[in-house]
């Protein structure tokens, strides 16, 4: 599965290893969080936390208002199309977007199908609660796994649960005999050859990184410990009391995530964190994970 | 026990540079800070955000234990770890390191949409030797200055160079399984 192609999109992703991507929803924010030193900015109208309050349908944002930002920024920008809706990835690859988020923040355009994004040069990220949806998308084609976590939650609970998923099903694979991997794949809905990989291995084939409910410099720390490559921080820091302090506190505790001296330093003075959400106080229907299978 | 090749390690693909370095039968560590730093040899600068970089090694008081290093030992970069060591960097508000006489043109082939992998030939040994080159997001060298030469050339445009200790690329060999120039880079430099 590694062509040239491939190669080219998994490459951009290693290139963002050790770095935190920020959203952003316009130009004045995507500087912001340049000079905060994020490795990226994901461009959307809302962020994660306004979608959620808001209501209504979430659709990929308006390529005017990512143009702006392309203009602005010299960092990778990322954009986010709806799960299953081939054709705002095409705008977005038309544009000129750097990665492609087929995300579950967005309301779904399609309930059955995610988007075969081998048809597309622009690499894809897609998001995950376990090991078995990571591999159903990389076998799509997507060149980088995140988990999703809870978006715009401020609540760190689900992204852990779905990095520790990820990883533990990891562990379990390896410690398998070939004999068992057929049952196991089949139980996971994921490809043999995939699990084949990921035994041999002791990894995903793709980057695999950290998003939804990231909030504080402990947070981006943590999520590193357990195994995130890269994360990815949403309503976190926009919608804290100090945006361009807390981006810059997030980007030195994810670089320096097993250094407590460093992510402590790193905490002090921030001001207000975002407020967070309690997940069993979300709807169950309202909960954006379950959104893609 | 001979002292170990480090990998700067702020953020970037340095994983990708470890394991090309650890195939080769070399130590490598992960380079964060100055008494790391010291401890090395020789120094790779990965890929990865030459913004993020720039900013960082700042933040983190590295420019001058880099600058000292330099002096005497070698140190490569590829893609964004060559606009790190270059000279002048067009556009661009932050300071580089100024290690290489070049001038550079960042994302100089347009965007991710725009990346390619391409046979460039190296021009290393005395021979010429094929090599993929993976370019993503890729940098050009617009101009070579006085010591510089060029190393390997793509479309009219130099692709790597060198000047005394310092090797750059724009492309990213960490990115193929083809070892031939990190063992260039530990064996010559």
């Amino acid at each position: 599965m590694i062509n040239k192609e491939f190669t080219l999109k998994i490459g951009l992703a290693e290139m963002l290893k050790g770095g935190v991507i920020m959203d952003v929803t316009n130009a004045d924010q995507a500087k912001i969080a340049e000079d905060a030193g994020a490795v990226a900015v994901m461009a959307l109208e809302r962020i994660p936390a306004d979608i959620r309050s808001d209501g209504g349908v979430a659709r990929m944002s308006n390529p005017q208002m990512i143009l702006e930002i392309q203009k602005k920024v010299s960092i990778p920008v990322m954009a986010k199309c709806r799960i299953g809706h081939f054709a705002e990835a095409q705008v977005l690859q038309a544009i000129g977007v750097d990665f492609v988020d087929e995300s579950e923040v967005l309301t779904p355009a399609d309930e059955t199908n995610h988007i075969w994004k081998y048809d597309f040069k622009v690499p894809f990220v897609c998001g995950c609660r376990n090991l078995g949806e990571a591999l159903r998308r990389i076998s799509e084609g997507a060149a980088m796994i995140r988990t999703k976590g809870e978006a715009g939650s401020g609540n760190i609970v689900e992204a852990v649960r779905h990095m520790r998923m990820v990883q533990s099903d990891i562990r379990k694979i390896q410690t398998m005999g070939n004999d068992e991997l057929t049952t196991f794949a089949k139980e996971l809905g994921a490809s043999l050859e995939l699990v084949k990989y990921v035994k041999e291995n002791g990894k995903l084939p793709v980057p695999n990184f950290a998003a939804g409910g990231i909030a504080t410099p402990a947070d981006a720390s943590l999520m590193m410990q357990l195994g995130a490559e890269t994360v990815f921080v949403g309503s976190g820091i926009f919608k804290s009391e100090d945006p361009e302090i807390r981006a810059k506190a997030i980007v030195m505790a994810t670089t320096h995530y097993d250094d407590p001296d460093a992510v402590a330093k790193a905490s002090e003075g921030l001001g207000e964190a975002m407020e967070g959400l309690e997940i069993k106080s979300i709807p169950e229907n309202e909960l954006m994970q379950n959104r893609g299978w | 026990m001979p002292e170990p090749i480090g990998i700067f390690a702020l953020q970037g693909d340095f994983e990708k540079h470890k394991i090309a370095v650890e195939k080769l039968g070399h130590d490598a560590v992960l380079v964060k800070n100055p008494e790391t730093l010291n401890k090395c040899c020789k120094l790779i600068v990965p890929g990865g955000e030459s913004t993020t970089f720039l900013k960082l090694l700042d933040k983190l008081k590295m420019r001058e234990p880099l600058l000292d290093f330099s002096k005497d030992r070698a140190v490569m970069g590829t893609c964004a770890g060559l606009i790190i060591l270059a000279s002048n960097v067009l556009d661009y508000e932050l300071q580089p390191l100024k290690l290489i006489d070049i001038t550079v043109q960042r994302n100089a082939y347009g965007r991710q949409i725009d990346s390619f992998v391409d046979t460039v030939t190296l021009e290393i040994k005395n021979e010429k030797i094929d090599f993929q080159g993976v370019f993503i997001r890729a940098p050009k060298i617009i101009a070579l200055g006085t010591g510089v030469c060029k190393l390997a050339d793509y479309n009219g445009d130099v692709v790597m160079a060198a000047a005394k200790n310092i090797l750059v690329a724009t492309f990213h060999p960490e990115l193929t399984n083809d070892l031939t120039i990190h063992d260039y880079f530990i064996n010559k430099f």
